[in-house]
C-alpha cells in the first residue's frame, strides 16, 4: 500500500543525504521525494511516498524520528489530504496529431508549454492517480521525454502541520 | 575569551570532564594535538596503535565510567579506520564522541590527498555526525555532540572538523546548556502502561525477565534486581545483559540465544509473559520471534520506540528510560500491593527442574577445557572484574563466567567485531583502576588487536590477556564443520608467533597452559600479578562451542 508521508526536518546540508540512506539501507521502498522550503527558513519540508504495509510505515515513522535534525513526521490518512505532482512531457506532434492532443490537454487539465513542427510540450499538475491517467492517454502518441516532480502533500482541513506545535 | 578552535575544542573536552583520550595523530589534527599537549596534566592523551582500537578503548571507558568517552584521528585513513569502531559502538549503542581531522575547507571535495568523506561514510553507523564548518560552531558543536551520545538511546558522534577550522580564532565560551528542538529523549514512561505492566507482570502465571544491554546502559541494575526479587520473577540475559545478574542469584536462569544455556531457552519457550528490558530480540538472541510472539504475551521497554515492534510485536509497550521506568514500577507495587500468585512457585519449580549440573569433558592431552578453565577463573577472582570477551568460541566460552555482583562482561555482542577485547580492558581498566581487568580472546582475534600491548605497556595499563589457542578460527571451523561436510578452508592460524615469547619482546610476563595442573597455577598468577601479564591457554582443534 501506499503512504503519504511528511518530514519537517532542519534546513541543513546533508540532511536529505540521511534519509535517502536511511530508506535505502533499511530497505524501504520509495516512490518518490520531495524537498523543499518552508514559510520558515529554518525548516524544509520532505515529502515521501512509500510502498509498504503497516508495520513499515511505523518502522518509517520511528526510523525518521531518530534522526536528529528530523523535527517531525506525520503520515497521512487516506484521503484527508490534498496532494500535487507535476509531470512536462514532450511528445511527438506532427501537425495531424495537434487538435487531438489538445483535446486531451483540454480534458485532463493539462497545458501546453511549448510548441514545435513536429512536438508539443505539456505540463500537468494533479494528483498521482490523475497524472498516471494523463500518462496513459498520451503515451500512444509518443513520449520524447518526460520529467517529474515527487508528491507533494497537505492536509485537509483547519488543521495543520507545524514544528511549533 | 579569544582563542584557537583547536584550544576551544581542548576546553570543551575539559568541560565534559574528558580525563583521557585515546587517538592517533596525522597532518591534518594536528593543530588539535598541539592545544592538547598544552592540557598534558588534565588530558591524557593516549598514543594507540590503530584508529579502531582507540575506538574500541573508548567505548571500553564508556562503558565503565557510564559517559561519553573520547577519540581522535586524522583524516582520511585513520578516519575510515575508525569506522568499525564506531559501527561497534553503534551496534552496542555505547556513547563515544569521535574526533577526527579533514583538509581544508577549500579543499573539501577535490580529492586532495588523506581526503576522505567520513561523514558520509560513517553516516550508517552514527547517531549524528557534524562537518565543523563555522569556528563560531564549535561550543555548541561538543556540547550537542556529548549530549546526543550520552543521553536516550547512547551511540556514537562524530565530529569532523577542517584543518584550517581547528586554526580559527574564535572567542569562545563554552554553552552551559543546549537545546535541540528535534531531539527530545523520553525519560519515565507513561504512568497508566507502567501500572498496566505492572499488573500484567504480577498477574502472570508464568512470567519471565529478559535483560539486555539497555539495563547497563541506563544504569538500572538495581531497579531490576529489586523488581524481579520483589515479584520472584525468573531472569534471563542476551549476551549484552550478561552479568546484571550474579550467576548465584537463585532467579537467574542465564543467557538465551543460539549460544545461550540451555535452561535459559527452555524458560523462554515455557514462559507465558515475556518482560523485555532495554533487548532489542536480535537474531542470535531470539531466533523466531514470530513464533514467539503468538505464544507468549510480550511486554517491552525500550528507549528506543524504534526497537518496540521492530523484531517482535509487543501486547505491552512501554517507551521511557529503564532506570526510570523500573522505578515507576516499583512505586506502583508499593502503593497497590498485590499477592502473587500462589502458582508462582510452581513456575520457579518447574525451571529449577531445566537447571543442569555441568559436568566438563576430560579434554586431550596437552590441551584444558576452556570452559573448566573460565569455571575456575571465576571462582578466583574478586567481585569487581572486567571480563571483556573477544568474538568466536573464546567469547562463548568467556560468557559463562560465574559473575558476582558488580562484575562486568564486555563483549561486542551486535557487531561481534574480533579484536574488541583487549583494546576494550585498556579503556575499561583506565576508567576504574580498582577493576581487575582481562581481555579474553582467541588466537585470532588476539592477531588482530596484540599490537595493543604496547599501548598497555607505554601507559602502565594493568590488562590481563587471556589467549584461547586452538591454532584456528574456531567459531568458523565449527560452523564448516557442521554447515559445509567439514571442508575446512581459511581457518589455519598456522604461522601463529609463540605468544609467550612474543608477551617477553613486549617484556610482559606470560604463562602458557596445558593442563588442568597448569591451569590452577596460571589463575593463581592472574589473580595475584600486578602488572600486565599473558596467560595462553592450549585449547584442543576441535573442541566445541557448546
Ligand atoms: C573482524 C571480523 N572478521 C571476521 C569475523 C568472523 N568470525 C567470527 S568468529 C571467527 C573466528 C575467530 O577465531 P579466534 O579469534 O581464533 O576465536 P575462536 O573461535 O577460535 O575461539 C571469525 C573469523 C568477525 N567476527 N570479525
Ligand atoms: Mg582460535
Amino acid at each position: 500500500m501506499k503512504h503519504t508521508i511528511s518530514v519537517l526536518v532542519e534546513n541543513h546540508s546533508g540532511v536529505l543525504s540521511r534519509i535517502s540512506g536511511l530508506f535505502s539501507r533499511r530497505g524501504f521502498n520509495i516512490d518518490s521525494l520531495a524537498v523543499g522550503p518552508t514559510n520558515d527558513p529554518s525548516i524544509s519540508r520532505i515529502t515521501i511516498v512509500a510502498d509498504g504495509d503497516e508495520h513499515t510505515v511505523e518502522q518509517i515513522e520511528k526510523q525518521l524520528n531518530k534522526l536528529i535534525e528530523v523535527i517531525k513526521v506525520k503520515t497521512f490518512g487516506r484521503d484527508d489530504f490534498v496532494a500535487r505532482e507535476l509531470m512536462i512531457v514532450k511528445v511527438d506532434a506532427p501537425a495531424e496529431k495537434r487538435s487531438e492532443i489538445m483535446t486531451i490537454a483540454e480534458i485532463t487539465g493539462a497545458k501546453v508549454m511549448d510548441i514545435t513542427l513536429t512536438t508539443m510540450t505539456l505540463e500537468i499538475c494533479d494528483r498521482y492517480d490523475k497524472i498516471a491517467r494523463f500518462e496513459n492517454v498520451i503515451e500512444p502518441y509518443g513520449i520524447l521525454e518526460m520529467a517529474r516532480t515527487g508528491t507533494v502533500a497537505v492536509e485537509r482541513g483547519s488543521e495543520y502541520f507545524s514544528a511549533k506545535k | 575569551m579569544k582563542m584557537t578552535v583547536s584550544q576551544a575544542m581542548v576546553e570543551c573536552l575539559k568541560a565534559e570532564g574528558i580525563k583521557v583520550v585515546y587517538g592517533y595523530p596525522g597532518a591534518a589534527i594536528c593543530p588539535f594535538y598541539d592545544a592538547l599537549l598544552d592540557a598534558e596534566n588534565d588530558i591524557k592523551n593516549v598514543l594507540v596503535r590503530h584508529e579502531a582500537n582507540g575506538g574500541h578503548s573508548a567505548s571500553g571507558y564508556a562503558r565503565i565510567s557510564g559517559k561519553p568517552a573520547v577519540c581522535i584521528a586524522t583524516s582520511g585513513p585513520g578516519a575510515v579506520n575508525l569506522i568499525t569502531a564506531i559501527a561497534t559502538a553503534y551496534a552496542d549503542s555505547i556513547p563515544i564522541v569521535c574526533i577526527t581531522g579533514q583538509v581544508n575547507t577549500d579543499q573539501i571535495g577535490s580529492d586532495v590527498f588523506q581526503e576522505a568523506d567520513v561523514t558520509g561514510a560513517a553516516e550508517p553507523f552514527v547517531k549524528h555526525s557534524y562537518l565543523l564548518k563555522d569556528p563560531e560552531d564549535v561550543g555548541r558543536v561538543f556540547k550537542e555532540a556529548f549530549y546526543i551520545a550520552g543521553s536516550g538511546r547512547p551511540g556514537p558522534v562524530l565530529i569532523d572538523v577542517p584543518m584550517d577550522v581547528q586554526k580559527m580564532m574564535v572567542d569562545f565560551k563554552y554553552p552551559k546548556s543546549c537545546l535541540i528542538r528535534s531531539y527530545k529523549p523520553t525519560g519515565k514512561g507513561n504512568a497508566w502502561q507502567v501500572k498496566k505492566v505492572t499488573d500484567a507482570l504480577r498477574t502472570a502465571e508464568k512470567p519471565l525477565i529478559c535483560i539486555g544491554g539497555g539495563v547497563f546502559a541506563s544504569n538500572a541494575q538495581q531497579e531490576i534486581l529489586e523488581l524481579s526479587e520483589q515479584l520472584r520473577i525468573p531472569v534471563i540475559t542476551t549476551m549484552m545483559g550478561i552479568s546484571v545478574f550474579p550467576d548465584d542469584d537463585p532467579l537467574y536462569m542465564g543467557m538465551i540465544g543460539t549460544h545461550g544455556v540451555t535452561p535459559a531457552n527452555r524458560a523462554v519457550n515455557a514462559c507465558d509473559t515475556l518482560f523485555l528490558v532495554g533487548a532489542r530480540v536480535g537474531d542470535r538472541a531470539v531466533k523466531t520471534p514470530l513464533a514467539l510472539e503468538k505464544t507468549t504475551k510480550i511486554l517491552h521497554i525500550d528507549i528506543d520506540p524504534a526497537e518496540i515492534g521492530k523484531n517482535i510485536g509487543a501486547d505491552y509497550p512501554l517507551v521511557g528510560d529503564a532506570k526510570l521506568v523500573l522505578g515507576q514500577m516499583l512505586d506502583h507495587i508499593k502503593e497497590k500491593p498485590m499477592d502473587i500468585k500462589a502458582s508462582r512457585q510452581q513456575w520457579l519449580d518447574e525451571l529449577d527442574s531445566y537447571r543442569e549440573k555441568i559436568k566438563f569433558k576430560r579434554p586431550v592431552r596437552g590441551t584444558v577445557n576452556p570452559k573448566e578453565f573460565i569455571e575456575k577463573l571465576s571462582e578466583r577472582l574478586p567481585e569487581n572484574v572486567n571480563i571483556c570477551a573477544d568474538v568466536g568460541q573464546n567469547q562463548i566460552w568467556a560468557s559463562r563466567y560465574k559473575f558476582k555482583k558488580g562484575g562486568r562482561f564486555l563483549t561486542s555482542g551486535g557487531m561481534g567485531t574480533m579484536g574488541y577485547s583487549l583494546p576494550c580492558a585498556i579503556g575499561a581498566r583506565m576508567a576504574d583502576e580498582t577493576r581487575p581487568t582481562f581481555a579474553i580472546c582467541g588466537d585470532g582475534g588476539f592477531q588482530m588487536n596484540l599490537m595493543e600491548l604496547a599501548t598497555a605497556m607505554q601507559y602502565g595499563v594493568d590488562v590481563k590477556v587471556i589467549v584461547m589457542t586452538n591454532t584456528r578460527l574456531g567459531m568458523v571451523r565449527e560452523l564448516q564443520t557442521n554447515g559445509y561436510n567439514d571442508r575446512q578452508t581459511a581457518v589455519f592460524l598456522d604461522g601463529s608467533p609463540d605468544f609467550v615469547k612474543l608477551a617477553a619482546a613486549y617484556g610482559i610476563p606470560a604463562v602458557r597452559v596445558t593442563s588442568n595442573k597448569s591451569a590452577e597455577k596460571a589463575i593463581e598468577e592472574l589473580a595475584t600479578h600486578k602488572g600486565t601479564m599473558l596467560c595462553e591457554v592450549v585449547v584442543d582443534k576441535d573442541f566445541p562451542t557448546l
